[in-house]
């Protein structure tokens, strides 16, 4: 029996939506990365079509959600455990490397820094005002310079030359490239020095202050880009190990904690079924609510036509949320 | 005469109960809502702090409403508290309010111009009335810090999540429309049994968080996105030290009789910052410490953004986390609603303290 159980991870992000299969051993038996294009109900439905395919007749045992997302696919899928991405990245950069002492995490809008030290989780920290360095601005580069954003890295390191970009600020980066082009500089150094710029931005406004030691795991959509590694590698003078499954990581560990609770209080999974979500007819709609000055959004999400659930209001007077929701968002 | 004065948490309910007994007319500025934080922001500077733009936004929904004077607290020394009251007066009176302001400026040796502003408000008042009103604003007061902390307590240990929110609420009317010392003690022994009777889990022992950091962030909810229910509903206790009878006694009265002396806190503080860089920043140090010693699980330090004695604070803060072993995360508030943002730090360091102590034990 405990070779059919399988285990879902979904991580919902502002860019990406990512899903993972995972089997009894917590081996990944399937990943799935989509983009997330505004619209995470319908790619949570593609996402789970796919995963689908390879479900072969074994039962889903367990459901995490995590990402900025995660309340709205508890929802459409039936979560058994709803999770922050920072503990979901650090839950399974522990399994994949256990003496892990920093996770940097890098996603499309977002970046983290996780310390670890003995197993636990001691610190973290992640951008606030500022979205520089973060996934989104490297895409908006790359587009601007007409490169394939999966060539970007690879270009920054055919450079031998440092050029000093700006990295306190995207607008100012990105003004400073333009000069540097203006100027004549090659390509490649300027994506180098740009590298370099967003990683001096990391250090300094998201790391700092924090002891960043060896093994270090760089997760997050942007560690595909090796010239963001290099650029850290040069920075901070140690190695960096970029995981296999590195841009699936949040969704591994949403993975990992639901087996963890299913297994621990011997529950059965809430999740409504590859058929139902798939096959299912999800409409929302938003309304402001006129009852007091707060005029709150409330977004409705119906599946079927029935009301599945409400959300958005500061008084509670819409929001159905079932006893579910709040025991697993809670303790 | 029409007071008003800015909301700061739960404070109405005693200005109120003061100018009421003193026979002053009164209009409470509207709850804290979108449209508030809307005004506020439309005519505030950009780069002013959160507060000042939710107090503007309070005078101009009282203006609105009917009122016709201001009563404001001002301040000295580092932060920007201080000169609240004038730009405030200033963009009100830009915006075309025909109004008067009363500002309560600590005395700091000079009496005569705190005389004159009392004047403005008391004239002719009899001062056994002033005595009276005085006192049951202050019994108000301690009523509501007694409601206040029991709800910290209750919140995170309740079976049924929502029960105390919702006693709390009813609580802080009963102290509302009490109109004598008999009915609040009354109503103060209800008020007990009702939080008594609330189903707790006796076998869960909740994470201890303290709050520290800038007054107006820690006592008004719509600044601080209703922090202390989302670290209660996570089952998180919140621990609180700032208190507004503590914070008039040492402010006001204390400071009146130019008796102020160190606390604890400035002495707890004093290893790692040993000056006064205005507003809250010595009490953040401070009560960190404090809540080390105590055996707290963790504290988060909240502060509106761009706060100077904050930020004073927030870079000394990382040294006491790191010697006394205790974990701190500061937030910085502003008019953002990104609430996911928010939830997702305090729902993480909710997990890193739980997975420290169940490390531990």
């Amino acid at each position: 029996m405990a070779n059919n159980e399988l285990y879902l991870g979904i991580d919902v992000g502002s860019v990406s939506s990512n899903f993972i299969l995972m089997d009894a051993k917590k081996n990944i038996i399937e990943k799935v990365y989509l983009k997330t294009m505004g619209k995470p109900i319908e790619v949570i439905q593609k996402g789970l079509e796919i995963i689908q395919t390879v479900v072969n007749g074994k039962k889903i045992f367990g459901v995490g959600t995590t990402g900025s997302g995660r309340l709205l696919a508890s929802t459409i899928v039936g979560a058994d455990i709803v999770k922050n991405e920072i503990t979901a990245h650090a839950v399974a950069s522990m399994l994949i490397n256990p003496s892990v002492q920093t996770v940097i995490e890098i996603g499309g809008q977002d970046s983290k820094i996780i310390i670890i030290r003995n197993g636990i989780v001691v610190d973290f920290a992640m951008n606030t005002v500022c979205a520089a360095g973060t996934g989104s601005f490297l895409d908006r580069q790359a587009t601007r310079l007409n490169i394939p954003i999966q060539d970007f890295g690879k270009l920054a390191l055919k450079s031998n030359t440092k050029v000093r970009i700006a990295g306190r600020c995207a607008v100012f980066a990105e003004s400073d490239m333009v000069h540097k082009q203006q100027m004549g500089y090659k390509f490649e150094d300027i994506i180098w020095g740009l590298c370099r710029a967003l990683v001096r931005n990391y250090i300094n406004n998201v790391a700092k202050g924090k002891e960043i030691k060896e093994p270090i795991l760089f997760q997050g959509g942007v560690a595909a880009n090796e010239g963001i590694k290099a650029a850290f590698e040069d920075h901070l003078n140690c190695k960096i190990i970029v995981p296999k499954y590195y841009d699936v990581m949040g969704a591994y560990g949403a993975a990992l904690l639901a087996r963890e609770k299913m297994k621990k209080l011997s529950l059965s999974t809430n999740f409504y079924g590859f058929d139902n979500i798939c096959n299912g007819k999800y409409s929302t709609t938003s309304f402001e609510c006129n009852g007091c000055s707060n005029m709150c959004e409330i977004v409705e999400i119906e599946y079927d036509g029935k009301i599945l659930s409400r959300w958005g209001d500061k008084c509670g007077k819409w929001s159905m949320v079932d006893s579910f929701q709040k025991e697993n968002v809670g303790r | 005469m029409k007071v008003t004065f800015p909301h700061l948490g739960n404070l109405y309910i005693v200005l109120a109960a003061f100018f009421e007994n003193l026979g002053i007319d009164v209009v409470i500025p509207p709850p804290v809502t979108k449209k508030t934080i809307e005004l506020g922001s439309m005519y505030s500077p950009e780069f002013a702090c959160f507060p000042l733009k939710i107090n503007v936004g309070n005078f101009i929904e009282a203006l609105e409403k009917g009122a016709d004077t201001i009563v404001m607290a001002g301040g000295v020394g580092p932060c920007r508290f201080g000169y609240y009251s004038q730009v405030q007066k200033e963009i009100l009176e830009d915006l075309g309010y025909k109004f008067d302001m009363i500002i309560f400026e600590p005395p700091r040796g000079n009496m005569k111009t705190i005389i004159y502003e009392i004047n403005k408000l008391f004239k002719g008042k009899n001062i056994k009335k002033i005595v009276k009103s005085a006192k049951i604003a202050w019994l108000k007061a301690c009523a509501i810090e007694k409601i206040e902390s029991q709800a910290l307590y209750y919140r995170a240990r309740e079976k049924n999540k929502g029960t105390t929110t919702r006693i709390y609420k009813s609580a802080l009317n009963l102290i509302s429309e009490s109109s004598n010392e008999e009915t609040i003690n009354a109503n103060v022994e209800k008020i007990n049994k009702y939080f008594k009777s609330i189903e707790l889990d006796m076998n869960y022992s909740p994470l201890k968080i303290g709050l520290v950091g800038e007054i107006y962030t820690l006592l008004e909810p719509s600044s601080n996105m209703n922090i202390e229910n989302i670290l209660g509903d996570l089952g998180v206790e919140v621990i609180k030290s700032i208190k507004l009878t503590e914070w008039a006694n040492t402010n006001i009265i204390l400071d009146m009789l130019r008796i102020r002396r160190p606390d604890n806190c400035t002495f707890a503080a004093k290893p790692y910052l040993n000056y006064f860089v205005g507003g809250h920043g010595v009490e953040s140090v401070g009560e960190t410490v404090i809540y080390a010693q105590k055996g707290l699980d963790g504290v988060i330090h909240l502060a509106p953004f761009t706060c100077m004695p904050e930020i004073i604070a927030q870079s000394i803060l990382y040294k006491v986390s790191k010697d006394k072993q205790i974990p701190v995360m500061t937030v910085m508030l502003d008019e953002h609603s990104a609430e996911t943002g928010f939830r997702t730090r305090v729902e993480a360091f909710v997990d890193l303290l739980n997975q420290k102590k169940e490390a531990i034990s």
